[in-house]
């Protein structure tokens, strides 16, 4: 792979930009770069493969109580003069942020540069070359109906700022985001990901996908609308914590009155003492920082045993709200979440369950009563009737309606005792980072409406 | 680098041997602003330039991109197709031919879009915005303002190995303003905004408090409504509603890709096959859908797609009857189906693919007040708030912002937390009146998402107010 991110480079060219600042300004540098190379593929054959060299660098000026950032491209390409070209578009595009600044009235609730520390970690990875990877997911996979997308590179997030800031993260990672498909167009879905790419390992994801697909070749049970005693499998558990990231957790959502879990911070509903959330660095799947340079706890309990311990505050939020920052970035929205496991063993799922309904993954979930905490979605791939404790077939996909107050609350049965961990799979504009640990869990009474 | 110089190293640089290969230099300059309460909340510029090398060799298709605009780095990105394209092509899932990349055919008329003004200031757009908030916050019941403006100037210049140029410039505006009102109990939301194809002389002050105003005033009249009832009933949709209606259930099942399976790991099949074109009953014989890239303001309206093809209206549905998909002359190729000028690609870090662009509803002949008076008991619903639908875009269910009931002829009571839910054929059949050109809007967003890697584009839809009969209805929690 080449370089087009180096520290070095990124740091130089930030001193040179700092020393530009007029009087009373503070800059911060942010970059988010990648070297991705996408391999798309449909029927166990290449769709379409993407290489990328992206740099986003956006300068945040604060300058007389106002303060506007600029987004603009970055690559410390191999040119002569690169450096030189660099530093000249940047200080161009500086002279224009500060011009458009100037032209905003002051913001009372300005958020003061600081010097949150410094902060380096570089995780090294291994994956092999784009011709070797089409070997490894496809070659064993011919004849079978594959579908999906590998992705895999250099990611990185680094920033700088006029106070002394400096911090930076690269890893080097992969995720193959596959589906298998069979001739009635059942499906399973699995994620292999790592930083040190291993085709044994993915072989053997493939074929307990396989075991899980042949499960599916039975006709399809039409289950009527009703409430259900239903298994969420740690993919589906991790569909839904989605969700917390989209105006639940959030603590300006919440003070806009718009939070689903504002009825639990005003003690009106209840979780269940059974669900615990934190956000979890120490998973290691993105950096502990923000996009300011504010380090998060390595754990941030949001809630504990049912009790709501905290939002996700930004430090704007923070200064709107005279609240607490407690390093969310700028959306609010959970980056390395964990949901705390239970009791419940993988062998005992079905026996609990006894008659229901077994959930493998959900799809397009969205709030059909928001402040309510109440969501609609549908399930998706695997998904299985029960009956006494036997996986009876497939079911034809159900649309459910339901509150969170209820499947995380007083209908929670239990969680299980393992977790499984889900690479952020998103990628647009440029790929994600971060994912989740999570355990299934079992909800009595659970509504489907459709 | 200018166009004349990256031209220079392209052209140097493509080696004879490859069958077409394409390069896309896009700039992309944008300013966004919110505010919050009357206060700037945050505001950003973008100044964005990429480059995308397509090649297509051996029936196979590959793409680099990249930030580095120098001549290493074009030099780089077409050496890091061709080896992609070496590397992916024991692996073609389809033989494309070079039909899949015809001529370019120029336009007859230039690109209707507007570019972003260079007059305009983050503090001008600020001023509006934070205007509109004061006027919602004259509302004692209103707990929280905000306003939304961007103004986007996307520049595209594309150029191939068989001697094709082309320059395109389009502007696009995008805003949106929200007020939250609480009254008793409970808190409620309204919304005004759009994505349109329009410049900075959009943000007007008039305009804009005036319409906060309203949202405010609705705002607070939902938070003091009784709950939408849960009853099967007639449903007028308004066309802020109507748009996701069209996106959701009528757009996405039919881009060829998806139905191609291309989609089936991320956005979902369809439940739509090919053998259905030019068969199938999708709705009932007032339903008619044109895929139309020539309305001039509307979002995603464009004279070449970014394939060179050249976009015109054409029928989708008509009288109900399945006519076509969206498909770019890859799906077409592949599916041996007719398809549409749609390929597209969200920017130059992602390879184009079937997108629905401007998908619109035909106009019928009925005026909105007597599709109202002719109603015993129904509902009117205005503003998405709320969607969800299954993989194969059957089952979905919808929210809404606003609605009103309708009794004996009469707009009566305003409800909040209006919801509808169906099953995307039979609910299209339930289609019983389609409003006249007096009752039709456009509206955009630029949030349609699809693709592995994923991509986030806009999409236009023109649509007037649409009766439907006899649906679910539900209210909240």
């Amino acid at each position: 792979m080449e370089n087009y991110f180096k520290k070095e480079t990124f740091y130089n060219i930030g001193q040179d930009l700092f020393k530009g600042l007029e009087k009373g300004e503070d800059l911060t540098i942010a970059l988010s770069g990648e070297e991705t190379t996408y391999i798309r593929f449909n029927g166990a054959k290449v769709r379409q493969a993407l290489n990328v060299v992206q740099g986003d660098l956006i300068m945040t000026l604060n300058s007389k109580n106002r303060t506007s950032s600029l987004r603009v491209g970055f690559a410390d390409g191999k040119d002569q003069n690169s450096f030189e070209s660099n530093l000249k578009s940047l200080k161009e595009a500086l002279k224009e942020l500060r011009a458009e600044t100037s032209t905003l009235p002051e913001d009372p609730y300005l958020v003061p540069t600081e010097n949150h520390g410094q902060y380096e970690r570089e995780h090294e990875g291994s994956l092999p070359s784009a011709s070797q990877l089409m070997e490894d997911i496809l070659g064993p996979n011919q004849g079978i109906d594959l579908v999906g997308v590998y992705s895999g590179g250099r990611l990185l997030r680094a920033n700088l700022n006029s106070k002394g800031q400096k911090q930076w993260f690269s890893t080097i990672n992969f995720l193959v985001d596959f589906s298998l498909y069979d001739s009635a167009q059942n499906a399973v879905k699995e994620q292999y990901g790592g930083s040190h790419w291993d085709q044994k390992s993915f072989l053997q994801q493939i074929k307990l996908a396989k075991k899980q697909l042949e499960l599916m070749a039975k006709p399809k049970v039409k289950v009527p609308r009703g409430h259900y005693k239903t298994y969420f499998g740690p993919a589906a558990v991790h569909e839904i914590l989605g969700m917390m990231s989209w105006g639940a957790v959030s603590g300006s959502s919440w003070k806009k009155g718009e939070s689903a879990l504002g009825l639990l911070a005003n003690e009106e509903k209840k979780l269940s003492p059974q669900f615990s959330l934190q956000e979890n660095f120490e998973l290691g799947l993105c950096p502990p920082f923000n996009e300011r340079g504010e380090i998060s706890k390595e754990k941030l309990s949001i809630i504990t045993n049912g009790r709501l311990e905290t939002f996700l505050i930004n430090s704007k939020t923070a200064q709107e709200y005279n609240l607490e920052a407690n390093g969310a970035g700028q959306y609010e929205g959970l980056r390395s979440p964990s949901i705390l496991p239970g009791n419940l063993k993988e062998e005992d799922i079905l026996k609990n369950i006894g008659t229901g309904l077994y959930l493998s993954n959900l799809h397009y979930l969205n709030w059909s009563d928001q402040r309510g905490g109440r969501m609609t979605g549908m399930t998706r791939f695997a998904c299985f009737w029960v009956e006494n404790g036997e996986m009876v077939a497939p079911i034809e996909d159900l649309r459910f309606d339901e509150s969170l107050y209820r499947f995380f609350g007083e209908n929670l049965i239990d969680l299980t005792q393992f977790t499984e961990t889900f690479p952020e799979p998103g990628s647009y504009h440029r790929k994600g980072i971060g994912g989740s640990k999570v355990p299934g869990m079992i909800v009595k009474d659970f509504a489907f409406t459709l | 680098m200018n166009h004349e110089q990256i031209k220079k190293v392209f052209l140097e640089t493509c080696p004879k041997s490859i069958d077409f290969i394409a390069l896309r230099f896009i700039k992309n300059k944008a300013k966004y602003c919110s505010v919050k309460n009357s206060f700037p909340h945050s505001n950003s510029l973008v100044t964005d330039k990429g480059i995308q090398v397509e090649v297509l060799h051996g029936g196979q298709f590959s793409y680099a991109a990249t930030h580095d605009i120098s001549p290493h780095g074009i030099k780089s990105a077409i050496k890091r197709a061709i080896l992609l394209n070496e590397q992916s092509l024991k692996w073609n899932l389809f033989p494309f031919s070079l039909r899949t990349r015809p001529k370019f055919e120029k336009a007859q008329k230039e690109s209707s879009s507007k570019s972003l003004g260079k007059e305009t200031t983050l503090g001008e757009i600020n001023d509006v915005l934070s205007l509109a908030c004061g006027v919602m916050k004259k509302e004692t019941a209103v707990i929280h303002s905000e306003g939304h403006g961007s103004l986007r100037n996307i520049e595209t210049y594309h150029i191939t190995s068989n001697g094709d140029e082309d320059l395109n410039t389009r502007g696009l505006l995008d805003f949106s303003l929200k007020a939250i009102a609480q009254s008793n109990n409970d808190i409620q939301t309204r919304t005004w905004g759009n994505t349109l194809q329009l410049g900075s002389s959009f943000f007007q002050k008039e305009l804009f408090k005036k319409e906060a105003s309203r949202i405010a005033k609705e705002a607070i009249d939902l938070a003091n409504a009784p709950e939408c009832p849960s009853e099967a009933m007639d449903v007028i949709l308004l066309p802020d509603q109507m748009i996701l209606q069209i996106h959701e259930s009528i757009g996405h099942p039919l881009e060829l890709d998806r139905i191609l399976g291309d989609e089936r790991n991320y956005a979902g099949l369809s439940f739509i096959k090919k053998e259905n074109f030019g068969q199938y009953q999708y709705g009932s014989p007032k339903l008619n859908i044109t895929f139309d890239p020539t309305v001039e303001t509307e979002a995603a309206s464009y004279t070449l797609d970014d394939t060179g093809v050249k976009a015109s209206k054409e029928f989708i549905i008509k009288e109900g009857k399945l006519l076509r998909g969206l498909g770019s002359l890859e799906s077409q190729e592949r599916s041996r189906l007719k398809g549409v000028a749609c390929s597209r690609m969200s920017s130059w870090n992602r390879p184009p693919i079937d997108r629905m662009a401007n998908l619109n509803l035909e106009p019928g002949e009925t005026s909105f007040e007597s599709m109202v008076s002719n109603m015993k008991r129904g509902v009117i619903m205005a503003t998405n708030k709320s969607w969800s639908i299954d993989d194969y875009r059957n089952k979905f269910q919808f929210g809404c912002e606003y609605a009103q009931l309708v009794e004996d002829g009469r707009p009566t009571k305003i409800v909040k937390n209006p919801n509808y839910r169906g099953i995307t054929t039979p609910f299209w059949h339930k289609l019983k009146e389609v409003g006249n050109q007096k009752s039709r809007e456009i509206f955009g967003t630029p949030y349609c998402g699809k693709g592995e890697p994923n991509q986030a584009i806009e999409v236009g839809h023109a649509s007037p107010a649409c009766l439907f009969e006899n649906v679910e209805v539900f209210g909240g929690a």
